[in-house]
């Protein structure tokens, strides 16, 4: 049981990562380099939108990345750390023996 | 006052400074000298981090370098922001989670063997090796243009000042130290970069004023535009456009993300806090700190490049301004008046350009060219001085746990009490000063070059070694090994070639699917990568125990 929350824990931090990792990747390499050309056609303020984007843009976005990844961690970790609390009271209440199904400890 | 005095006393104050906090902080423990105890509050490690990552190259070179290369300089500020975010996501949290002292304690234990640990030890010492001695070459280029003493004696000082809180301190010493040269550093970048924001367009924010309209006395319009107009004049590429190869720009980008998230002096910095959610914290607290210089260089290499050409085109010799001839003697603008007419040509076409612009001197001279107070002028020295010694110290910090914590204590000598380790740390400490002063003094090549070797050959043996150790549950020894080893030595040999045995091929004609030196750590992690994968797969998974502690890392509590 606890090793179904640990993967489940698992998945959802590696979806949280694939979404992050793919805004990264198209902010920076997809806007910032492969399409800066076409985008410097638009314009605000004394800015090319590609240019800006190469120089100024993508580091904005990298900042709110990394936040939104710690306020999703946070969730996730509650969530998580909560399932398991909620399990192991069960599990101590139905007083099952824990032998094989707890093989090590967590730190 | 004169600069050079304000000079002084900016940085008598801060080596001060760094010098009380080195008392102050003494390590007592390997504990303290390798993670400064394990308590470091993330927001003190997210300054530190911060530091410690800006290198000499990004508070000298790097604006100098986008004002020479306009768009295309986004590499630089794309590749050492973005790289945060792998470093963020992928790395940082299971890293403190395994709760060791080194990276190659991680590829050591994680890849259970000895051999995978040598390995690392290896490519840790080499890449900290080649990037401390640029830093000590630049701490000596800004001792010799601002104090006049020459280069030898700059290098010196400043290995003096580093091995007083290193050796004193290890990584508690330089933490705080880390801290205090930040502040320092960036008010010396701000300073300038807001004063000239408010001068050229009436903007204090210099992020915004880089897009804003000139004031009347600067001739009005978008600033950009006007640099656009200023350098097809010129004869030079508009400044707004890209010049380089795209897929060069994407490959240097990668290879310069790849590279920052391999970095062992900053992933360490990560093992110094409490937790894993603290871990998270201080990489977000760390990347919104370099943003703060990271957005500004942008601006700085407009305002500069705008300045420049504004002031020098077309003026007379005589009258122009006590900075040319400032910089003229240190040789950093020189000036050849070929058609003899007194006034100055400069020019994108080489038969009639009469004017050679080091692109340090975009940031050195910046606040001159402006014509800022002098005490503004002064605090670039002490920032640059700040980012040099912050950088540096942490890597040698690296170099000396690689040699005492793991090639001693974990490889040759397992018997040595926590008091001999300790020594050994503080020994080897000084040894490698000793070796960087040598480099700093008799430099191997330009300081952005050296670095960028770094970034390359820590992209291509760590980055992919400790994501597929995270993420790759079977990843065995044999493939990590083989693909650490495959893709520092394809890098290494690339980049010897084309910068040391045949630099006059060194171009689009002749490189590997027309990248760069610089941008070949991108390839050598994917050799990594592939021949990891590949070689894997011949031998067994890693024992029940190893794959147990991939699980277990991966886990917050």
């Amino acid at each position: 049981m606890r090793e179904e929350h640990a993967r489940a824990y698992w998945k959802a931090n590696v979806r949280i990562l694939t979404i992050l990792m793919s805004i990264w990747f198209f902010i920076s390499f997809i806007c910032g380099i492969l399409l800066a050309d076409f985008l410097d056609n638009f314009r605000f303020a004394g800015f090319k939108l590609g240019f800006w984007i190469a120089q100024q843009g993508s580091i904005y976005v990298f900042v709110i990345l990394i936040l939104v990844y710690l306020v999703c961690m946070d969730r996730l970790d509650a969530r998580y750390t909560r399932d398991k609390s909620a399990h192991d009271s069960k599990r101590r209440d139905a007083s099952a023996p824990a032998a094989n199904d707890s093989p090590e400890d967590p730190a | 006052m004169s600069v050079q005095i304000w000079t002084y006393i900016f940085v008598v104050l801060s080596f001060g400074l760094y010098i009380g906090i080195a008392i102050w902080s003494r390590a007592a423990s390997t504990n303290d000298f390798y993670v400064a105890g394990g308590g470091v509050h993330p927001l003190a490690n997210g300054m530190a981090t911060a530091a410690d990552w800006m290198s000499a190259a990004s508070f000298i070179s790097m604006a100098g370098l986008i004002s020479f290369l306009g768009r295309d300089g986004a590499f630089y500020l794309m590749g050492w922001t973005g790289g945060y975010v792998l470093l963020a996501l992928l790395l940082a949290p299971y890293l403190r989670k395994f709760g060791k002292f080194t990276v190659p304690d991680f590829i050591g234990d994680r890849y259970y063997s000895n051999s995978a640990r040598l390995v690392a030890i290896f490519c840790a010492i080499s890449v900290s090796f080649v990037y401390v001695c640029g830093q000590m070459q630049g701490a000596g280029i800004v001792f010799s243009r601002f104090l006049e003493v020459d280069i030898t004696t700059g290098v010196i000082i400043g290995m003096t000042i580093v091995f007083f809180y290193a050796v004193m301190g290890g990584m508690k010493g330089i933490t705080y130290t880390q801290v205090a040269q930040y502040c320092v550093l960036i008010f010396a970048y701000l300073v300038p970069a807001i004063f000239i924001s408010l001068m050229m367009t009436g903007n204090p924010i210099p992020q915004l004023g880089f897009g804003s309209e000139l004031t009347p006395e600067y001739g009005g319009g978008y600033l950009l535009d006007r640099l656009d107009n200023l350098s097809t004049d010129l004869g030079f590429a508009a400044y707004t456009e890209g010049l380089r190869p795209t897929q060069d720009v994407f490959f240097i980008t990668a290879a310069l993300m790849f590279g920052t998230a391999g970095l062992p002096h900053v992933i360490i910095r990560f093992f110094t806090v409490p937790s894993v959610r603290d871990a998270r914290k201080s990489a977000a607290y760390a990347l919104i700190f370099i943003a703060i210089l990271y957005t500004t260089a942008p601006a700085v290499a407009a305002f500069a490049k705008t300045n420049l050409l504004n002031t020098v085109n077309n003026a007379s010799y005589e009258e122009l301004p006590s900075w040319f001839g400032t910089w003229e003697t240190t040789q950093l603008i020189q000036f050849d008046d070929r058609n003899a007419d007194g006034v100055v040509q400069y020019s994108g076409d080489p038969a009639v350009n009469e004017l050679t612009v080091n692109r340090d001197i975009m940031v050195l001279a910046n606040p001159e060219i402006a014509g800022l107070p002098n005490w503004v002028v002064a605090l670039v020295a002490a920032g640059a001085l700040a980012a040099a010694l912050s950088t540096a110290a942490g890597l040698l910090l690296v170099i000396s746990t690689a040699v005492s914590h793991d090639l001693l204590k974990r490889s040759l000598m397992p018997g040595i009490t926590e008091k001999q380790e300790l020594l050994f740390a503080r020994l080897s400490i000084f040894v490698a000063i000793l070796i960087a002063g040598y480099f700093g003094i008799n430099p191997p090549g330009f300081v952005a070059e050296v670095v960028a070797f770094a970034f390359g050959l820590a992209a291509a043996s760590f980055f992919p070694a400790i994501v597929l150790g995270i993420f790759y549950r079977r990843m065995n020894r044999q493939g990590a090994i083989s693909g650490m080893l495959a893709g520092f030595l394809f890098t290494a040999a690339y980049i010897i070639y084309f910068k040391f045995v045949s630099p006059e091929t060194s171009n689009a004609a002749h490189w590997w699917f027309g990248i760069s030196p610089e941008g070949i750590g991108t390839l050598g992690t994917f050799v990594n990568t592939v021949v990891a994968l590949t070689v894997n797969r011949f031998y067994p998974a890693p024992p029940k125990a190893v794959q147990d502690m991939v699980e277990e890392i991966r886990l917050p509590n």
